[in-house]
């Protein structure tokens, strides 16, 4: 009984905060939009009885994934989210795999104050965070101002509102959730292997390709999927910092949902943006899987 | 095992292989190493033996290259080794963890080094197998190294570590993790091993029985400098310094002053009011000079009455008795308070004991059985 229960629990809240908000969203992409309150149809009326749910169903269409198949607004915007989001994975890689091995080969005494800084920045709100990157990045921005100053340029960049300023964000935003993973494989990793390495014939170089990388693997492709997953599907960052011709279906579906008011088409876009997810997910549930097997 | 005509250390011909000159390591304002020379030959099983902390671990990295020395030099084959890297050494080490590949399999670890030197795959292919052969892991080398028991993984490291046929092996206690059972064995195969291969051995161990079963030559070790190095069997019987006595075996030391009497035999006055103790010494020591008195357990016979013919011949009350199965040591207390340890061999059944508990006892030796040392 107590074992049903301990399962019961997970399970249940699974279903509630997961499951359900998911057939809702599928089922309102299904509907039609309407200028009603909820802005769409059909609604189900169980009043009356099996007719109505009937009559319900009857109603439901895939018109909407259809229409995101006509207008190439969606696909475009699926494929630029889903290079936005390898671009900046790979650019958050190489700025915190050096991060994160720095960490791990410093002093013992500094590793708690080092690993303090990379969590340090969760302490504020991210809304916040990006909004200051405004500050750094516009034309009158620190940045600008700084380069000016120094005399490395004689007109203000146009940081700000480009996809670039829409990279940097999210490498600075994600960076924590590389770093993290890729520290504590290396962190774990016992140092007479390098050293072996090097009495049998290898240079440094080597040493760190043949022994240190593969050591980190599991780090690494935790990392990426924990900063590529989140980065498809990224809104605020875009509407921050990009411009009107960035192009991310985060962003879309926003405008969907809030500006024109389609519901139905917003919900499709959110279902094929989840169905795409699901497999960089599960690739990355094996990937956990397989390294608690390694360490077993 | 060695023959007996295996003694490079004593030909004035002979070439040493690695050479301390006047090494001296610091860490900081610790030194690890003080002023040290040492000559080890080529074939020799040599061991590193001390205490933790006494700076062996220091020898074998210098030798491995992973620390340069302060002062003096290191030379291998008779060219200086300052400043060349690990991987340009003809010098491979067994890790105390092994420090085996975890992501590769136990032929990939093998090969690692034959790889490095971009030798041939079949070259590499047919190395890999003897190296199996000889470490008898045939059945193993497509395992991960999580994927095989302890013993197992310590052949992988000394079959990667011999793959690339070095000039020299250091051994980092490459027994530490094994339990004492599969140590001895493995101790076997290890000189077996090193008879096949013909490489020169350097272990070092904290373990004294290791190196007496294993060494060719020891060298005993503390806070940094040498204290002996001799062959296992003169360390045992002639240890030139009480640490060394002390630190091999079970010893018993008398603690008194010589009056030499001629012909190497010596007096040794140890406690009022009790005959004084005879032994033997090729040394020369200054009448009236502080000095031990070392004995060996094994070489101190018990009886109930004074043997006529002793040399020495002390009384005491057994106070306590270990039982070791195959030996039982006596601690027997003398009049003066200390306690004197003697073995012997039980050749009889335990209810045939001669002594027990609280009986009064004699203790004697002859005058060559003991060593005597200066203070």
């Amino acid at each position: 009984m107590r074992r049903v229960i301990l399962i019961a629990v997970p399970y249940l809240w699974l279903l509630a905060l997961f499951l359900v908000p998911f057939v809702i969203v599928l089922k309102i992409s299904l509907s039609d939009a309407a200028i009603s309150i909820p802005p769409y149809t059909p609604t189900l009326d169980l009043s009356a009885g099996w007719q109505g749910i009937r009559d319900f169903l009857a109603a439901l269409d895939f018109e909407n994934f259809v229409w995101l198949t006509q207008d190439d607004l969606y696909w475009k915007a699926y494929l630029s989210s889903l290079w936005i989001a390898l671009a900046s994975t790979a650019m958050t890689l190489l700025a915190g795999y050096p991060i994160a091995y720095g960490m791990a080969r410093a002093p013992e005494e500094w590793r708690p104050t080092l690993m303090m800084l990379v969590i340090l920045p969760f302490w504020t709100s991210f809304l916040i965070r990006v909004y200051s990157w405004m500050g750094i990045l516009s034309q009158e921005g620190v940045l600008n101002q700084f380069l000016l100053w120094l005399g490395v340029i004689d007109r203000p960049l146009m940081i700000l509102n480009t996809n670039t300023a829409v990279y940097i964000g999210i490498v600075y935003t994600y960076l924590p959730f590389m770093i993290l993973p890729i520290y504590a494989a290396l962190d774990r990793m016992d140092n007479s292997l390098i050293e072996a390495a090097e009495d049998l014939g290898c240079s440094r170089l080597t040493a760190f390709w043949l022994v240190t990388v593969p050591l980190s693997k599991n780090g690494i492709i935790a990392g990426c999927f924990l900063v590529f997953i989140p980065a498809l599907g990224e809104f605020v960052i875009p509407s921050l910092l990009g411009g009107s011709r960035t192009l991310m279906i985060g962003k879309v579906l926003w405008e969907e949902f809030f500006s024109n008011r389609d519901w139905p088409v917003a919900s499709a876009v959110a279902v094929v943006l989840l169905l795409i997810l699901v497999v960089p997910i599960v690739l990355f549930q094996r990937n956990q899987e397989r390294q608690q097997e390694a360490e077993k | 095992m060695q023959t007996s005509s295996f003694e490079p250390w004593n030909d004035p011909d002979a070439r040493p292989l690695i050479r301390f000159r006047n090494v001296t390591k610091r860490f900081g304002s610790f030194t690890a190493i003080d002023n040290l020379s040492l000559d080890i030959y080529e074939r020799e099983f040599f061991a590193l033996l001390g205490p933790s902390g006494c700076g062996k671990t220091t020898m074998m990295r210098m030798l491995a290259g992973f620390e340069d020395p302060t002062e003096g030099r290191i030379e291998l084959a008779g060219q200086d080794i300052a400043g060349i890297p690990p991987n340009r050494r003809a010098v491979n080490m067994m890790f105390q963890s092994y420090a085996l590949f975890p992501h590769l399999s136990v032929w990939d670890n093998i090969a690692f080094g034959l790889r490095r030197d971009r030798k041939p795959k079949e070259e590499v292919a047919a190395r890999v197998e003897e190296m199996l052969r000889l470490t008898r892991l045939e059945n193993f080398a497509h395992r991960k190294p999580h994927q095989i028991s302890g013993g197992q993984r310590q052949r992988v490291a000394l079959a990667r570590s011999l793959a690339k046929a070095p000039k020299l092996l250091l051994l980092d206690e490459p027994m530490g993790a094994l339990d004492a059972k599969l140590r001895q064995q493995t101790q076997f195969e290890l000189m077996d091993i090193q008879e096949k291969t013909g490489t020169t051995f350097v272990i070092v161990t904290h373990d004294q029985e290791e190196a007496m079963t294993v060494a060719s030559r020891i060298a005993v070790m503390d806070e940094g400098r040498l204290i002996q190095v001799a062959t296992p069997d003169r360390i045992y019987e002639e240890p030139e310094s009480v640490y060394v006595a002390d630190f091999i075996g079970e010893v018993n030391l008398f603690e008194g002053r010589v009056t030499p009497e001629g012909e190497g035999r010596f007096r040794v006055d140890w406690a009022e009011g009790q005959p004084p103790l005879v032994a033997a010494s090729a040394r020369s020591f200054a009448p009236g000079q502080a000095c031990f008195l070392a004995i060996r357990p094994e070489k101190v016979a018990i009886s109930a009455e004074r043997p006529a013919d002793a040399d020495n011949a002390v009384q005491g009350r057994i106070h306590d008795i270990a039982y070791l199965g195959n030996l039982s040591i006596y601690h027997v207390q003398l009049p003066s308070g200390q306690i004197v340890k003697a073995q012997t061999s039980n050749t009889r059944r335990i209810a045939r004991r001669s002594f027990t508990w609280e009986d009064t006892v004699w203790l004697s030796w002859t005058a060559t059985a003991g060593v005597l040392l200066a203070d």
